[in-house]
């Protein structure tokens, strides 16, 4: 479904160059959950634009549905780092929603139930005629998440979507993405710096080095699909999988390649 | 930083924003130096084309004169000490009518700022006076002064004084409370506070006052001298004009332009450097 | 019993609000009153004398003849410069390098006193409605064509980013993103350009013109007909104050977003 395939990206300044990503080669299969984690400042973003269209590798290639990217690929929907300001201060909350969606020249009862749905779905039903500043930061939030989905895409991507929210509320949306991903199942791409919650999130945790980026490891995560709070963070299983992706960040941090399959 | 959320702690009406949208960097329209090249090219361009259309008989000469023609004009103008004295008689206008407009507009914006009582009691008044067109008072200016300075120095110390004055009030309402809090307890008097506390971080939208209300003050000064016949290059356009003479009008706009351009960047440039000095001071504070 | 209580007390708010509203207002009417009735000057004229000439000059037939003509030059010259600024605004804003190439002759251009424009457009125009029109759109179009570029260049990336992941592009793409994005910037710009508009309407009538609001203005002033000059001046005011409360009203409506937006990020 998601084929990146040897991305590089530099960034090619006035007097300085970056490179963000050095080689980057993995693979989504449709239907796949999978985490991408990294330390800050590694590419994550960036590969994140790439994916979507929004930048173009300075070499290699990606594929959405066995299509080179060349622009935004129709049928992905992005929730970015920033996602209070990917929202429209003048639109309100279901004026946003609908706003990709007036795009994809639906007719209108469609739409309203495409925003209704997916109000519902984060939860946020009540707020429909208020604007976005009217809210706080994890409800901004689930609207970007509810404009993702309201979509229908086929692919979604996720930068680091709870990094501003408070721990409860985190807990909750992680469930809502599950949830929902179950529901619709599409693929997702969810980025996140937080190891805990790409191991309770993913099926799968691509694990990045530092810069210059390389996939540091790929790990499956063999956890049940059924997944809850509680029971799933002390579940055994979970603590090692979270020791393993730590200690690949560490090795990353450090400069050395994966380690040899930690005892599995 | 923090600001006051009731309604009665903004300036007037509430339904006032700083005149640009929000206060911004010095500069920030069109900062000139990357794109130098580019510019000097569009402006060539334009030279060209003006030297070109009436040349070529696109525009008649009679009404677009050539750029060489208008330029030449100019220079031989730049000769003549008369030139020079209407020059000096429009900066006279201009800068002391908005010297005048800054010092009553500060003292009376800090004093009406910080006293929220005749904050209330003044709003209604200032937001019917002030957009009264300061033309308006042309008739009244020739009736009490005649041709005199002072019939320009009304006008434009009215049109700039309510710029500067508005932009007073904006910024002595964005003083941060906890900052006034502090300074008051450690019993820094009322001056003392003024002069720590509320200038400061009045200050960028002080000059943001100034910028409007200077561009405003050479609109007015001009406009005086046109319509009132005050001695100045607005007075010698007109002059022109009636005797026929194009090409001269046409250098005498170039002229009040470039005066337009020095006031612009001299303004900016000011403001460039007290902020910097503004900025910096608050970055070593808060680092 | 709290029905009374209550009663009282917004009667009572209300009494204050309209003291902080009328007191200064009607002190500065009582002290010009005294002022003119006391003073020997010519050319001072009490209040009452002022609203009586008023009535008597405005509500004629000169409302049609010189008022509402010269609004309409007002309003027609204003409507266009708005247009031409920011569709100008928006082309120059969103294309660096002929903002780039633009920059230096627009700088100069706006930098030129409006007014000095009028002898040039009688030279050229004549004495005209169109050369009116021309010089209130050449002088407006200034702040709203630079203001415009100023807020089409701030378009917030992510937003833009959105835009484009979401294939929203051309005409919704103009009114969603760009020009909203950049909408308090603009009005910041027709704002400013209002107040010129207003000086540039009655500066082009005091020239060689026989009928107008600025013309009629200058008549009564050379022909010593103080009160009425005094009226004319007062309906100048009425104008400006008009339009900027109407002006008011509008962005207010506009920019109710944005208000929010900055009450939002003030409470934080
Ligand atoms: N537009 C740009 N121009 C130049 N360099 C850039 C640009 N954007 C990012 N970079 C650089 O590329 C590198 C990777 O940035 P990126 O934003 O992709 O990191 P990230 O992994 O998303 O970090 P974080 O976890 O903090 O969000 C950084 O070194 C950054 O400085
Ligand atoms: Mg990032």
């Amino acid at each position: 479904m998601l084929d990146v395939n040897g991305v590089q990206k530099i960034y090619r300044g006035k007097d300085r160059e970056v490179e963000a990503v050095r080689d980057l080669t993995f693979r989504l299969e449709e239907g796949e959950l999978a985490c991408l984690v990294g330390p800050s400042g590694c590419g994550k973003t960036t590969l994140l634009k790439c994916i979507a269209g929004l930048l173009k590798p300075t070499s290699g290639s990606v594929e959405v549905a066995g299509k080179a990217v060349t622009g935004p690929p129709r049928d992905m929907s992005v929730v970015f780092q920033e996602y209070g300001r990917s929202l429209f201060s003048w639109l309100t909350v279901q004026g946003n929603v609908e706003l990709p969606l007036k795009e994809k020249k639906l007719s209108k009862e469609r739409r309203r139930t495409l925003v209704t749905e997916a109000l519902e779905a984060v939860g946020l039903a009540d707020s429909a005629r208020s604007y976005p500043w009217q809210l706080s930061g994890g409800m901004q939030q689930r609207v970007a998440i509810a404009r993702a989905i309201a979509y229908e895409p086929r692919v979604l991507l996720m930068d680091e979507p709870f990094a501003a929210v408070d721990a409860q509320t985190r807990a909750d949306l992680e469930d809502l993405i599950r949830g929902l991903w179950q529901r619709f199942s599409m693929t997702v791409l969810f980025i996140t710096h937080d190891i805990d919650e790409a191991v309770y999130l993913g099926q799968r945790v691509l694990v990045l080095s530092s810069s210059p980026t390389v996939v540091q490891d790929d790990v499956a995560v063999d956890l049940p699909a059924e997944r809850d709070q509680l029971t799933t963070r002390s579940d055994q299983r979970f603590t090692e999988l979270r020791a393993r992706v730590y200690s690949e960040i560490q090795n990353a941090k450090n400069g050395q390649a994966a380690s040899a399959p930690a005892a599995t | 930083m923090t600001t006051p959320t009731t309604d009665t702690a903004r300036p007037t009406t509430g339904s006032q924003r700083p005149a640009e949208g929000r206060v911004r960097g010095p500069g920030a329209a069109f900062p000139f130096g990357s794109n130098a090249l580019l510019g000097i090219a569009g402006s060539a361009c334009f030279l060209l084309l003006w030297e070109i259309a009436p040349r070529t008989g696109a525009v008649s000469a009679t009404y677009l004169p050539p750029a060489s023609e208008v330029l030449t004009t100019l220079g031989e103008r730049l000769l003549v000490a008369g030139f020079w004295v209407a020059v000096g008689d429009t900066l006279a206008g201009w800068g002391l009518g908005l010297a005048i407009a800054f010092t009553a507009a500060v003292t009376l914006g800090f004093v009406v700022g910080s006293v929220p009582a005749l904050r209330t009691f003044t709003a209604s008044t200032v937001e019917f006076l002030r957009p009264i067109p300061s033309v308006a008072l042309i008739p009244l200016a020739i009736l009490l002064y005649g041709t005199d300075i002072r019939s320009t120095l009304l006008l434009v110390v009215y049109a700039s004084f309510w710029q500067i004055y508005i932009q007073v009030l904006y910024g002595v309402a964005d003083v941060d409370p906890v900052a006034d809090q502090t300074a008051r307890s450690y019993g820094l008097g009322r001056l003392a506070r003024i002069r720590y506390v509320v200038w400061p971080s009045a200050l960028p939208y002080v000059l943001t006052g100034v910028r409007l209300g200077a561009a405003v003050a050479l609109i007015l000064a001009v406009t005086a001298q046109l319509t009132i016949g005050s001695p100045g290059l607005g007075q010698e356009i007109a002059v022109a004009q009636s005797g026929g003479a194009t090409a001269l009008v046409y250098a005498l706009i170039v002229a009040t332009g470039a005066i337009g351009v020095l006031v612009n960047v001299g303004v900016r440039a000011l403001e460039r450097r007290v902020l910097h000095w503004h900025t910096s001071v608050r970055g070593e504070i808060a680092a | 019993m709290t029905l009374v209580i209550r009663t009282v007390r917004i009667t009572r708010r209300g009494a204050v609000r309209l003291t902080q509203l009328f007191l200064l207002p009607v002190l500065l009417i009582l002290l010009w009153w005294w002022y003119s009735s006391a003073s020997a000057s010519y050319y001072m004229t009490t209040p009452g004398e002022i609203a009586a000439t008023f009535v008597e000059v405005w509500f004629s037939e000169r409302f049609f003849v010189d008022v509402l003509p010269s609004v309409g030059l007002l309003l027609t010259g204003y409507a266009l410069a708005a247009v031409l600024g920011t569709t100008l605004g928006v082309v120059l804003g969103l294309s660096s390098r002929m903002r780039a190439t633009a920059e230096p002759v627009l700088e100069f251009f706006r930098a030129i006193p409006p007014p000095v424009l009028v002898p040039l457009l009688m030279l050229l125009v004549g004495v005209n409605t169109p050369m009116k029109v021309a010089l209130i759109v050449s002088g407006c179009i200034w702040p709203i064509l630079l203001n415009t570029i100023e807020g089409v260049r701030s378009v917030d990336p992510v937003l833009a980013d959105t835009c484009r992941c979401y294939g929203v592009r051309g005409r919704r793409w103009l009114t969603t993103l760009v020009l909203r994005s950049a909408s308090p910037q603009i009005m910041a710009g027709l704002r400013q350009a209002l107040a010129i508009a207003i000086i540039l309407m009655v500066i082009s009538e005091m020239f060689a013109t026989t009928s107008g609001l600025g013309f009629s203005i200058v008549q009564f002033q050379r022909s010593f007909a103080i009160p009425e000059m005094w009226s004319g001046i007062v309906l100048l005011g009425l104008i400006g104050v008009t339009l900027s409360t109407l002006f008011v009203q509008v962005e207010r409506r506009v920019l109710r977003w944005y208000d929010g937006v900055r009450a939002a990020a003030r409470d934080e």
